[in-house]
């Protein structure tokens, strides 16, 4: 009934004999399991889409003629080498607008989504520092917008740092009442992200869009999580600017995009690299064209496929979380769940703390909000800002459901992470004291 | 994060998971760390009153693999040795015994620590005079 002779599990026991477990081709230790693998199911088993995406097949197809015969410069003006290659920059540039409601011109390539928000914030701070010196975001922004605003920060710039709800959504009238209309400290650019990378939650993006083109500010989100998954219009939205990155979407990694306004207002952008003025002045350095090629082919499969793949990985999802909910206490998942990525859910498996969690399912990829995963012993700071104890932090798994995850894999990864969880709250003094009716609140603990 | 064969063996086959009676005269038990930081370790002995020798170790620990390898590790050390032979566990020896890297030598000591917060517990509840280097973290 088991595959796991197959793969490599030591399969000739309870698990208990004393036995010390085999590695696998990367040194990575596999443990014993006592969940069946079913058919069709091969380990490791990835489902961290959040984290990075595997390249499509078609994408790669789509790529290969730019990474062999055709390697033209696009900035060749004056041979077919170089025509042969912008043509297949410009081919890209339509998918990519295409698919955010953008005209072609409105696209700029860079290396990725870091990038991409660098260039939007430094950008516009510095293009329109004599306009005011007041920048508002988030306080669950991806790092490459949080530490670019500490930056901008030392630099003169004010910035306000929104809180979110308890579900992880920011509140409009804490906007409404941030952005200053007048005087030297006039706010110049908002930056809300579209939707998060660890709780997939969705902001509000739409009214933010409309309350800063009626105050005159300019709207960049960080989309990173949601372009290709849910629908995304910059026109509808009344987004400013906006970043891309090619491998979340079943690109390759190494190329992003960002999306700049042309009218309606029209965005300008101090470039933050030079060198030979490519795309508009506002990002110089040869192009990559067999990565932008390739987020383009991306781009036009997501475009054709986005909503029943969105209705699939939302069922999948729903079933991942019925099954842990039915078959667990002391569950509870993190973020709103109504205005939420289709392919995330974020749970807290209470009292069992998340690393040892993952070492119990490491032939499963999937991601912890817990300290211990982390350099610096600190939990989850998206976690955090939602307002829940660090210990729900600790106790937190991201799953990341993407397109080549199969409803096979789903009751696979629900069946393991179940038998481990039991497992380790045999293990948990927490859960045993709760189990007693013990107060954990009333105990004093000794930090450490 | 690569984890050495022995954590990942108790891990996998953790020793003296359990409870004693912990209203029980010969039973010292020690609850160390907090939720928020990610590690709590209770870590119980029962002695015996004649010899002081420890003649039973069992606990319970949330927190990661290195954690849970560290204080599973303790029991089986302070078993068969007196309280005052069970005091100089270091934390040290622990750590060279799993290979714990630099990152989780908290570990370590929060199994130190709960280790000299079980015998503390236990000294008080029977009389015996504290030492002075048996200084204990007790987490209540």
């Amino acid at each position: 009934m088991s595959l796991q002779n197959a793969i490599g599990h030591n399969g000739n026991g309870n698990g208990h004999n004393g036995a010390v477990p085999g590695t696998n081709s990367t040194g990575v230790v596999i443990t014993h399991s006592t969940t069946p693998l079913p058919a069709g199911v091969h380990l490791p088993l990835y489902m961290d889409n959040h984290a990075t995406t595997p390249l499509d097949p078609r994408v790669l197809e789509a790529m290969m003629p730019y990474l062999t015969g055709k390697f033209g410069n696009a900035a060749s003006r004056n041979h077919q080498f170089g025509w042969e290659a912008e043509k297949a920059v410009e081919i890209a540039r339509e998918q990519i607008a295409r698919l955010i409601g953008a005209s072609a011109k409105e696209i700029i390539f860079t290396s990725g989504a870091t990038e991409s928000d660098n260039l939007a914030l430094k950008g516009i701070a510095e293009m329109y520092r004599e306009r005011g010196n007041h920048i508002i975001t988030q306080a669950t922004e991806h790092k490459a917008i949080l530490d670019t605003c500490k930056k901008l920060e030392k630099q003169g710039f004010r910035v306000t740092y929104l809180p979110v709800l308890a579900d992880g959504l920011i509140d409009l009238d804490d906007l409404r009442r941030a952005i200053v209309t007048e005087g030297p400290e006039k706010t110049i650019l908002v930056s809300i992200m579209f939707a998060n990378n660890e709780i997939g939650v969705i902001q509000p993006i739409a009214e933010i869009g409309k309350l800063c083109h009626e105050k005159g500010v300019f709207f960049h989100t960080d989309a990173v999580q949601a372009v290709g998954k849910v629908p995304v219009d910059v026109q509808a939205m009344n987004i400013d600017v906006l970043s891309i990155s090619a491998h979340k979407l079943y690109g390759p990694k190494g190329v992003g995009a960002l999306y700049v306004r042309r009218r309606n207002p029209r965005v300008q952008i101090t470039e933050q690299i030079n060198g030979g003025g490519h795309e508009r002045g506002m990002r110089s350095g040869t192009l990559n064209v067999p990565g932008i090629v390739g987020l383009g082919a991306a781009c036009e499969i997501c475009m054709s496929e986005m909503a029943a793949e969105a209705q699939r990985e939302t069922e999948l999802r729903d079933n991942l979380r019925a099954k842990l909910e039915a078959a667990l206490d002391y569950v509870q998942v993190n973020g709103n769940m109504e205005h939420h990525l289709p392919g995330n859910l974020n749970m807290s498996f209470v009292y069992v703390e998340g690393e040892s969690l993952l070492m119990g399912i490491n032939d499963i990829a999937v991601s912890s909000g817990s300290a211990c995963t982390s350099a610096t012993l600190e939990p989850s700071y998206v976690l955090k800002a939602l307002g829940l104890g660090d210990e729900i932090a600790h106790s937190s798994i991201r799953f990341g459901l993407g397109r080549f995850n199969t409803k096979a894999e789903v009751d696979y990864v629900a069946d393991k992470i179940i038998e481990v969880v039991r497992k380790l709250r045999e293990l948990s003094p927490l859960y045993e004291m709760v189990q007693e009716g013990i107060d954990l609140t009333k105990i004093e603990w000794a930090a450490h | 994060m690569a984890y050495s064969d022995k954590v990942v063996d108790h891990y996998e086959n953790p020793r003296n998971v359990g409870t004693l009676d912990k209203s029980c005269g010969s039973v010292g038990t020690g609850l160390v760390g907090a939720p928020e930081c990610g590690d709590v370790m209770r870590l119980q002995i029962r002695v015996n009153p004649q010899t002081q020798v420890i003649e039973d170790a069992k606990f319970k620990t949330f927190g990661c693999g290195s954690a849970i390898a560290s204080s599973s590790l303790a029991t089986e050390w302070v078993k068969g040795r007196t309280v005052t032979e069970a005091l100089t566990i270091s934390n040290t020896d622990i750590v060279k015994e799993l290979a714990l890297p630099p990152v989780k030598i908290h570990c370590s000591v929060l199994a130190e620590d709960a280790i000299r917060a079980a015998i503390g517990d236990w000294k008080k509840k029977n009389g015996v005079a504290e030492e002075a280097h048996a200084e204990v973290a007790v987490a209540s």
